[in-house]
């Protein structure tokens, strides 16, 4: 029932939010109620693999491989919870206020849509369902975006969604080829059967079709180039939401598609993840140096920290894992989080351009003592929480003997200091005269900023704890053995 | 305005296709039918009718918003599910009394949901 849970609540809230009254007050408490749900929900979740490893549920008790299969391990378990966390964050924002015709035209459904969809997508353990799951948060984010129809966001909404219908199609033409080959989706059923297959050629095929399809997903160089074009543009709550989760719903089906089937399988893809992930830290932060938006600057960090999170899996060894794992957690919290200021910034000055941008710590002391901590927490400033994942991230690497890539990563590093310094430089410290067009922030457009800036402190506090709780899931993932037996020896068991 | 003998001809077809819709809802329980076929089968009867007299009169022959029978739907549906969770099997099990089997309440949640779902869009589209 745990298992469920995750997916069911936000889709309870979002066929009540269409059923109960259109009252503003009404629909937010219940979006709010809702991710709250779904936050413990996760934590339940999370306390329960912390204790048996795995979950799985056989839904409809159809047996494995012939049903779907929902399975939870430590990884799954962990994104639940930030996914709640996220989910929380947004859905409080909403009290300070959300366009009035965004409202009325579903953003509070679709929303809970999109955060079942990510759920879904991190608990399924059938490929074709992980696919359905990329079309339900499509669909939904597709909407979002597009839902105040200014001609800006119509092309970027375009953009979008063309460059990820072609990441489906390239998805589903693997899948078919797959199934076509083994005769099986379930994931487990297929870690078990598939490398054994021994087919070089449709492994290198599929392999590079995944990667390409999870790789525009999560952003990767050379396909990020629609992320910076798109995410910048709908209000900052919806921003934070697309920019916390979904392009880690790409970086999860490739870690988990690949631990599960090319674990022996082709190198040259694997070899290829390495150096994208360099390019994509790189290219990322460079894009982010030539930008004068506060928004477009998060957008190209955005991309450039997602190298951090992908260069862990074809390393291969547990520590590295372990540390673009423990990126993952804390680049969701920092991102959301800086999403959230761009909001408070808007507010204050109605705009993001850097250029007039300024005196916002002569104006506002308290707001950005606030939006520091994410600032200096992405920069990797000790002892925040970027420092923590960064130094794990660099230790795996080195410790895989990758001197290259960790060079790489400790000079990306520097450059994101260098891009946040810019930040704080232009939007907060540097002199301006333009006079504030809002007297006071918004308190209300302050709390997730707080709250996530406190879960971020709290990064710090826990980052042992942490740090050996991704190294458990890195280490399930290396060894999918207790994975595949957890899943198909559930076949005819009742309930979890 | 639309031709007359469309007009004259949707006061006749639009009662019996609701009635074979509910005929398929119901045939679904055991043979091929069910609640999508039955749902689009109503939501035709509904954009006939607003194709002839207009959706102002389509959305009152409804009498409910379809987005609100979408809600509803998705409710029916996944209580449907929940409820085999609290009779302690997996979620969607489903569940059988003689005969008669939680599938069909499930049908009727994938009923409502289409009907809202196609009529929203073609109120949409025809209003715009």
């Amino acid at each position: 029932m745990t298992l469920v849970l995750p997916i069911v609540i936000p889709l309870l809230a979002a066929a009540l939010l269409l059923v109960v009254p259109a009252r503003a007050v009404l629909q937010r408490s219940v979006a709010l109620t809702a991710s709250a749900g779904q936050l413990i929900a996760g934590l339940a979740l999370f306390r329960q693999v912390q204790v048996d490893g795995y979950l799985v549920l056989q839904v409809s008790d159809w047996a494995a491989p012939f049903g779907i299969t929902l399975v939870a391990d430590v990884l799954s378990s962990i994104l639940v919870v930030a996914v709640g966390i996220v989910g929380v964050a947004v859905g409080a924002s909403s009290f300070a206020g959300v366009d009035p015709r965004r409202e009325a035209y579903g953003y509070h459904p679709l929303i809970q849509v999109l955060l079942m969809g990510v759920a879904g997508a991190f608990l399924t353990g059938d490929l074709f369902n992980l696919y359905v799951w990329f079309e339900v948060m499509l669909m939904a984010s597709f909407v979002l975006m597009a839902l105040h129809r200014t001609s800006e966001q119509i092309a970027a909404a375009f953009k979008y969604v063309t460059i990820n219908l072609l990441a489906s199609a390239v998805f589903l033409t693997g899948l078919g080829l797959l199934y076509g080959s083994a005769g099986t989706l379930n994931m487990a059923d297929l870690a078990a059967i598939w490398p054994a297959r021994n087919e070089p050629v449709l492994d290198l095929v599929l392999a590079t079709l995944f990667l390409t399809a999870f790789g525009i997903k999560a952003g990767l160089f050379p396909l990020f180039f629609w992320l910076p074009a798109s995410y910048p543009t709908p209000p900052a709550p919806i921003g934070a939401l697309f920019a916390g989760l979904l392009t880690k719903v790409g970086v999860y089906a490739l870690i988990r598609v690949f631990s599960l089937l090319f674990r022996g399988g082709p190198p040259l893809p694997l070899q290829l993840l390495l150096w994208l992930s360099v390019a994509t830290m790189i290219v990322g932060l460079v894009g982010a140096l030539a930008q004068r938006d506060f928004r477009r600057v998060l957008a190209f960090n955005l991309v450039g920290h997602i190298g951090f999170t992908t260069i862990g899996l074809p390393l291969g060894t547990t520590a590295a894992l372990a540390g673009s794992l423990l990126y993952i957690v804390h680049h969701i919290l920092v991102i959301t989080c800086l999403f959230f200021v761009a909001g408070v910034l808007l507010q204050l000055r109605r705009t993001t351009d850097l250029g007039r941008l300024g005196s916002l710590y002569r104006d506002h002391p308290g707001t950005a003592v606030l939006a520091m901590i994410p600032l200096f927490s992405l920069a990797g400033v000790p002892p925040l929480s970027g420092f923590v994942g960064k130094l794990a991230v660099v230790q795996g690497t080195f410790g895989a003997g990758a001197y290259g890539p960790g060079a790489a990563v400790l000079v990306v590093s520097l450059l994101t200091i260098v891009s946040m310094a810019r930040l704080w430089d232009e939007a907060f410290w540097k002199p301006a005269d333009a006079p504030p067009v809002s007297p006071r922030p918004a308190p209300l457009l302050l709390v997730p900023v707080a709250a996530l800036g406190a879960l971020i402190l709290g990064m710090t506090v826990a980052a042992g704890p942490l740090f050996e709780t991704t190294t458990r899931a890195a280490g399930q993932l290396l060894d999918p053995q207790g994975y595949i037996e957890a899943v198909l020896q559930s076949g005819l068991g009742r309930g979890e | 305005m639309s031709p007359l003998i469309l007009r004259t001809a949707t006061r006749v077809l639009m009662p019996l296709m609701v009635l074979f819709a509910l005929f398929m809802l119901v045939r679904g329980h055991n043979d091929p039918g069910g609640g999508f076929v039955g749902g689009l089968v109503v939501s035709a009867a509904y954009a006939l009718l607003a194709f002839t007299s207009g959706v102002a009169e389509a959305r009152r022959a409804l009498i409910v918003d379809p987005e609100r029978l979408l809600g509803v739907g998705l409710l029916v549906a996944l209580f449907t599910g929940l409820s085999s969770a609290l009779a302690g099997e997996p979620f969607l099990t489903a569940l059988w009394w003689g005969g008669l089997g939680s599938p069909l309440f499930f049908d009727i949640g994938v009923f409502l949901v289409v009907i809202g779902v196609v009529l929203t869009m073609t109120f949409t589209l025809a209003e715009d």
